[in-house]
């Protein structure tokens, strides 16, 4: 019998595998979410017969069932495309929190003294599950605005921060080598659920996705750890691979955006942000030219390129149909129209093109930064849709500024840059753009899906 | 080191190598929907749910079981459907545009 559960879990294994592979090109990435998902109920009905179920076990288990069934399905259906970034955050600090209480009840069973191969998986699954339970909730959060967006400091919280996790070193140790008794468990627990939530405060909102992702990467080590406990070949396993795929992705996701992983968890955003505040505030007195809808019309329906650079502003308003109508309206003008996505456009990598697919704007239109940063300079009208950190020019040129160094979409270059902004409050990352106060700029301001309607209506009429 | 142990820590290490090299070129556009999937794919965690609750017999582990479980299926259920909303985006756009899928692969 455990052969043949053995060999189940071995194929779930290299589905998971088969998926990711999937699920890392445009071609199969569908197909491989459904691969792994088959993997998944083939580890699951595998585990089947090696359950002795109590009664209150039964019950536990189907009400359990069905409520998560419920909660996932739904919140994952109606949630709307401009809230998926907190929706993988919920779901995923939500399997760190199981794989802690896992841990949890392993340690219950194991008396006071246990072996060390079976106490420290199940510590290392208590901290990791907790700390990336813990996060995930605040990461939801921020990106659900529950809380402020901006990074939350005060003075000494590096040492804050080290000292609570100092005091988890010493509960685990108390665990492992004193006795493994519920006060030093639970207090081991409640602690990493402090860390998780003190760690990912002083993080900006917009460097949220890699963090969900860096979470996510822990969560899958939490589970790892579980199934050496466990002595679960399935939970080593995919664990392990969640583990490893999501700290490359987590790398590749901090290189997207031009910085290295220590300077997102740790660095710049928090101790920059005094100074960036107070130029903004200094900026506002500044002018800056705007335009109204029959004269902005007038120059993009005579132009012959058009660049538009969507951004989070766009989703929000869910302008996105507004967009493409402008662009099929231009495009029937003989106007060539192309979208420059920048990779941290949106809230999460890929989240505007998942956004645009679903206005149905062709692929062959939406340009990664690379592809498109040189023609910049040919475009006679750039237009910037609710997109503002990802076309700063402070990234290239002011050194103290908190997204120095991220690479951006050239749009100063272009012959004139149209952009569109609700009011003149600065971006996510909470600093000033130079680019609205620049020569060839005109604001437009409003709604975005209103003002593009307008656009929409004078290039009509041009 | 007993054997099993042995066996587990090998697993471990050769899926450590498996998950760098599966994912090593994937696109930006795909960072999210791949991030996902992976969210999902750690609900594993719910077959240890079920293996602690299936037993549960006193108050504490009855709680603690519940809850695991619950948590680990709102993981599972919840990771794949979102996973596939996303995707679903880009295979619509395809087919208008059968080419499409050709111009990403290289």
């Amino acid at each position: 019998m455990t052969t043949v559960i053995t060999l189940a879990y071995l194929v779930a294994a290299v589905l998971f595998i088969l998926g990711l592979r999937q699920l890392s090109s445009p071609k199969g990435a569908r197909n491989g979410n459904f691969t792994a998902a088959a993997g998944m109920v083939i580890a699951l009905g595998a585990t089947v017969p090696l359950l002795h179920f109590t009664t209150a076990g039964i019950v536990i288990v189907a009400i359990g069932v069905v409520i998560g069934t419920a909660v996932g399905a739904i919140g994952a259906r109606v949630v709307k495309m401009t809230a998926i970034p907190q929706m993988v955050a919920l779901f995923n600090g939500v399997g760190g929190g199981a794989a802690a209480l896992v841990a949890v009840a392993e340690l219950l069973k194991g008396g006071a003294h246990p072996a060390f191969a079976e106490g420290f998986p199940s510590v290392f699954s208590i901290v990791i599950g907790s700390v990336s339970f813990a996060g995930s909730m605040v990461a939801f959060a921020k990106l659900q605005e529950l809380m402020t967006g901006t990074p939350i400091t005060y003075p000494g919280q590096q040492v804050v921060n080290g000292l609570i996790a100092a005091a988890i070193i010493g509960f685990v140790i108390a665990v492992l080598a004193i006795a493994s008794i519920p006060f030093s468990f639970i207090s081991l627990m409640v602690l990493a659920l402090v860390l998780g939530v003190a760690f990912v405060l002083p993080i900006g909102g917009a460097d949220m996705p890699v963090v969900i992702s860096m979470l996510n990467a822990c969560t899958g080590l939490a589970v790892a750890a579980s199934g050496f406990t466990l002595n679960n070949f399935a939970l080593i396993v995919a664990g392990t691979l969640v583990g490893a795929s999501g700290s490359l992705l987590t790398k590749l996701m901090s290189d997207a955006m031009g910085r290295s992983l220590a300077n997102v968890l740790f660095g710049a955003f928090g101790q920059v942000q005094a100074g960036a505040t107070a130029a903004a505030g200094a900026a506002q007195a500044r002018s800056v030219r705007s335009g109204n809808a029959e004269d902005l019309g007038t120059l993009l329906a005579y132009s012959q390129r058009v660049i538009i650079v969507p951004g989070y502003g766009l989703a929000v308003a869910q302008a996105q149909h507004a967009a493409k109508e402008l662009a099929d309206a231009l495009e029937k003008r003989g106007v060539d129209v192309s979208y420059a996505i920048h990779p941290v456009a949106g809230r999460m990598p890929g989240h505007m093109n998942v956004l645009l697919a679903e206005a149905n704007v062709p692929y062959e239109s939406l340009k990664e930064m690379d592809q498109i940063n040189d023609d910049f300079k040919n475009a006679d009208v750039v237009l910037v849709v609710g997109a503002n950190d990802v076309v700063n020019p402070a990234a290239r040129s002011t050194k103290g500024s908190p997204i120095y160094g991220m690479p951006i979409l050239n749009a100063d270059q272009a012959k004139n840059i149209i952009f569109m902004k609700r009011s003149m409050r600065p971006g996510f990352a909470g600093i000033d753009n130079e680019l609205m106060y620049g020569p060839h700029t005109i604001m437009f301001f409003g709604d975005a899906k209103d003002s593009l309607t307008k656009l929409v209506a004078a290039v009509k009429a041009a | 080191m007993t054997a099993q142990l042995l066996n587990e820590v090998t697993f471990f290490v050769l899926a450590v190598f498996v998950g760098f090299e599966v994912i090593s070129k994937v696109p930006t556009i795909l960072h999210t929907p791949l991030m996902s999937g992976t969210n999902a794919i750690h609900g594993i965690i719910l077959v240890g749910a079920i293996l602690i609750a299936a037993g549960a017999n006193s108050p504490t582990t009855i709680a603690l079981g519940l809850v695991a479980v619950t948590l680990a299926t709102t993981n599972v259920v919840g990771g794949f459907v979102v996973t596939d909303r996303m995707l679903e985006m880009f295979k619509g756009r395809q087919q208008p545009k059968p080419a499409a899928p050709a111009d990403a692969k290289k």
